[in-house]
């Protein structure tokens, strides 16, 4: 009976013992402390782990100081000590200086200098009446840009179509006020032109006996006629926008021109150099080869220099730019010269079969290069893209050295304004256009990680 | 019947042919380029005859008369433009050679402090890093060289840096090492001992690989570097002496200040330029180092471990060597920018090959002369990293089997 009772009732726990919390220091803050912080300085088990542990303790507090330092003096100079409201210098300067501020009180940043200044900051000396046209650029190439970048958007041949051909007339158009005075001579210039270049295709049809070169060239001549008569149109015509000088341009939309012309020009000229560095014709070959290594070899300052003082020597009498346009040649010159090194890398990158399998179904090499191996390689190549344009965007402030008032060079000309003379306007100048820079540059390299890591999912261990 | 020929059954027209198409058109390119070349030499020498400035390089060798702050040969007002140029060209390599070894430096260690395991130095590290590679780097050497300006006391006081020299606004003043007559036997040991170093490494090596015996030959290197050249200098009877900044407290206020020419001064623009050449550069090279030590595969340190080997000399004799192959090439590819980036020391005014040039420029109105010498100068930079960074791949693949 009693053996009936043991079998009946088991002893068997029918419900879960609660789990036991963990020892401490194995979880939560303590864990994470130990393993991310103290474990590397806590192990005095040997002569040689003593010496590096005491070596990380010293480095951990010295940099926790250091950072601590550099956090404490930016924020007592950008925030504690600094003014926030003012109409004028005087709310920054001190009373001994006939000021407003008491003598003793510690002056910060003079933030008045820049909330009151801001439109210069953005847009130069352009004038205030018009510069709803410089947001309406803003406002149409927005989309377009945000197009291209984000991957689930649809109709990426046509958006870049608008974003490196149509939007830079736009652009112009709204921001110089176009109605340029085009010459009469100008239309007839390029008019003889094109029909010599369809005369001469005639010829060689007629000569070498090449049927169907006069059909397939002439279109594409006549369509890029079209195309440029279509722009001399559009500069020509008269919108009724008023001129803005280009010397009255400035600001962080100085910045933003030159880079955006310097990433337009330079991709499609980047894309024909690494064509040319890689092609079989010798004379090709070592023309691009040496345009990519001249421009790599020398500093833009230099360049910039050259177009300052050089350029004008270079064209003949009469023929004159004006300095931004100048500069925008050799920014456009120079940048192409590192996309093309950066879209070679991404036509290396392509295997070889995929050349051969081109070949093999008899595709030309026009169309090998543009239905097959180019798209390949620029995905490849975005984050590569990307990255050039964060340095062309971070070199454009040398612009500031030959006299061009763009985000960083205006703040030499909003210095001199005698009504807001305070002692430490140039500095928050500096901390805001750094806070500017840092923003842009920053998402950029963000958004060049984020595609990388979007081509590599192969690659993730 | 059809018989098969490896005859192209039809005639294919000249245009067709791929050898007559690329014939033409490089034909037409050097028919281009010639042209544009030929357009930019006939206008330039136009414009430059009517705007009556003499071309050639002649004015070289006239008397430049402006002075420059900061001068590693004799250079003064009665000097010539070329001398001027000279002048630039080795305080560009100045700066570009002492900011190359600390960049490579802090570089190093930032890049190995990302990838600490402590928490704090891998996350202060990277905020340095991506803060400071996202700001312009003329925008960065504008504000050190406001902030020194700023910090440094007046002309006629000054403040001390740790002991290592006394600075105000002229600069950092520190002692300066004169050699005397004599001193040419202590050079001539510096070159021996470092030969002689060479030499001891080489052997241990071939006898580790001989016999499998180690040899400290890097201690065993460094004792020699240091040791022979000391014992030389003080055998010959200490041919050189150390001379102190002076400063003059006493007098007029006016003549107060550092003693001109005594000591060796480190002028603000110099100290600005490099700080911000060496803080931007270095993490560029920091995500390099990162880079080339997260390329090499863990299994490396993994075998490496099983084989007993302990974790200093895991990074010393596996990772190190392998990351160094991926870290070089683009290292190099920094150090040149970093001396083309010297250039924007022309913003603060420091008289490096593009300042200094530039003020010839202005001065002779030789604008064609000066920047084909600027541009030959930077090319030769660039010329010779490309060489030694192929020399260096070549070397390297041969390793690589």
């Amino acid at each position: 009976m009693g053996l009936d009772n043991s079998i009946t009732k088991p002893y068997v726990r029918t419900e879960m013992v609660p789990q036991k919390a963990p020892p401490p220091g194995t979880v939560g803050p303590r864990k994470w402390l130990w393993d991310n912080v103290f474990a590397s300085m806590l192990n005095f088990t040997t002569v040689g782990n003593a010496i590096t542990s005491i070596l990380m303790i010293v480095l951990t507090f010295g940099v926790i100081f250091l950072a601590w330092w550099v956090a404490a003096v930016l924020l007592k100079f950008g925030w504690q000590d600094a003014i926030f409201t003012g109409t004028d210098g005087s709310y920054c300067r001190p009373e001994d200086n006939k000021g407003k501020v008491p003598i003793g009180q510690n002056i910060g940043a003079c933030w008045p200098f820049i909330t009151h200044r801001f439109g210069q900051f953005m847009n130069g000396f352009y004038p205030e009446p018009e510069r709803w046209r410089i947001y309406l650029t803003y406002i149409i190439g927005a989309p377009l840009i945000a197009g291209l970048l984000i991957p689930s958007i649809p109709r990426k041949g046509l958006n870049s179509i608008l974003l490196f051909v149509a939007y830079p007339i736009i652009a112009t158009i709204l921001l110089s006020g176009g109605n340029m005075e085009i010459a009469g001579s100008t239309y007839i210039f390029w008019a003889v032109v094109f029909a010599a270049i369809l005369i001469t295709l005639f010829a060689v049809e007629k000569l070498t006996d090449s049927k169907g070169l006069f059909a397939a060239g002439g279109k594409v001549v006549i369509a890029v006629a079209i195309a440029m008569f279509a722009i001399l149109f559009l500069l020509d015509f008269d919108f009724g926008l008023e001129f803005v000088e280009t010397s009255r341009w400035g600001g962080l939309m100085l910045t933003l021109v030159i880079g955006l012309v310097g990433i337009v020009v330079s991709l499609p000229l980047g894309i024909i150099l690494a064509l040319g560095r890689r092609s079989q014709m010798p004379v090709v070959r070592l023309a691009s080869t040496i345009f990519i290594e001249v421009w790599r070899g020398v500093p833009l300052i230099t360049v910039l220099f050259m177009s300052s003082v050089m350029l004008p020597l270079f064209f003949a009498e009469g023929v004159s730019f004006d300095k931004l346009i100048r500069a925008l040649i050799v920014v456009a010159l120079f940048s192409s010269a590192y996309m093309a090194e950066v879209v070679r890398g991404g036509l290396q990158a392509i295997p070889k079969g995929q050349y051969e399998g081109a070949q093999a179904l008899g595709l030309s090499f026009w169309q090998t290069t543009n239905l097959i191996t180019m798209p390949q390689a620029l995905k490849l190549v975005i984050p590569g893209i990307v990255n050039t344009f964060i340095g062309l965007f971070k070199d454009t402030t040398l612009v500031s050295i030959i006299g061009l008032y763009d985000f960083l060079g205006i703040q030499e000309a909003a210095l001199q304004d005698t009504a807001w003379l305070a002692p430490t306007n140039q500095m928050t100048g500096f901390l805001f256009m750094a806070a500017v820079y840092f923003m842009f540059c920053f998402s950029m390299s963000r958004y060049s990680l984020y595609t990388e890591r979007r081509l590599h999912t192969g690659h993730e261990r | 019947m059809t018989t098969i020929s490896d005859e192209p059954s039809g005639k294919v027209s000249l245009w067709y042919d791929p050898r007559v198409r690329s014939m033409v058109s490089q034909v037409i390119l050097i028919g281009l380029i010639a042209w544009g070349f030929y357009a930019l030499v006939t206008n330039t020498i136009h414009n430059l005859e009517r705007l009556k400035i003499a071309s050639g390089f002649d004015f070289l060798g006239t008397n430049a008369g402006f002075t420059l702050i900061q001068s590693l040969i004799e250079y003064d007002q009665t000097a010539t433009y070329g001398r001027a140029f000279m002048v630039g060209l080795l305080n560009t390599f100045y700066v570009a050679i002492i900011g190359i070894v600390l960049a490579t430096i802090l570089g190093f260690l930032v890049g190995v402090a990302r990838l600490s395991k402590n928490w704090v130095i891998s996350r202060v590290a990277t905020v340095y890093v991506e803060v400071l590679r996202n700001i312009p780097l003329l925008l960065q050497i504008i504000i050190w060289y406001k902030i020194l300006l700023l910090l440094a006391p007046g002309k006629r006081e000054f403040g001390n840096i740790l002991g290592i020299g006394n600075f105000n606004i002229t600069g950092l003043w520190t002692p300066k090492f004169i050699a005397q007559d004599g001193f040419w036997v202590t050079g001539i040991a510096i070159v021996i001992a470092i030969a002689l170093a060479w030499m001891v490494a080489r052997w241990a090596s071939k006898r580790q690989q001989a016999t499998g015996q180690q040899f400290p030959s890097f201690w065993a290197g460094l004792a020699i570097v240091i040791g022979l050249p000391l014992l030389v200098f003080f055998a010959t009877g200490s041919p050189g002496i150390v001379e102190h900044p002076e400063f003059v407290s006493e007098g007029s206020m006016l003549r107060r200040g550092f003693k001109p020419g005594v000591g060796f001064v480190f002028i603000p623009e110099f100290l600005a330029l490099l700080f911000a050449l060496v803080l931007y550069t270095a993490t560029f090279i920091a995500e390099i180092v990162r880079a080339g030590i997260l390329a090499v595969d863990h299994g490396q340190t993994e075998a490496a471990g099983a084989l007993g080997l302990r974790r200093g000399k895991i990074l010393r004799l596996v990772v190190i060597p392998q990351a160094m192959r991926v870290i070089i090439p683009p290292l190099t590819s920094q150090y040149l920018n970093l001396t083309k980036n010297s250039s924007l020391a022309m913003a603060i005014g420091y008289p490096d090959v593009m300042g200094a040039g530039g003020i010839v420029l202005n001065q002779s109105g030789q604008a064609v002369e000066i920047i084909i010498m600027i541009m030959v100068v930077y090319l030769t930079f660039s010329l010779v990293t490309s060489v030694f960074m192929n020399w260096y791949n070549a070397k390297m693949s041969l390793v690589e089997r």
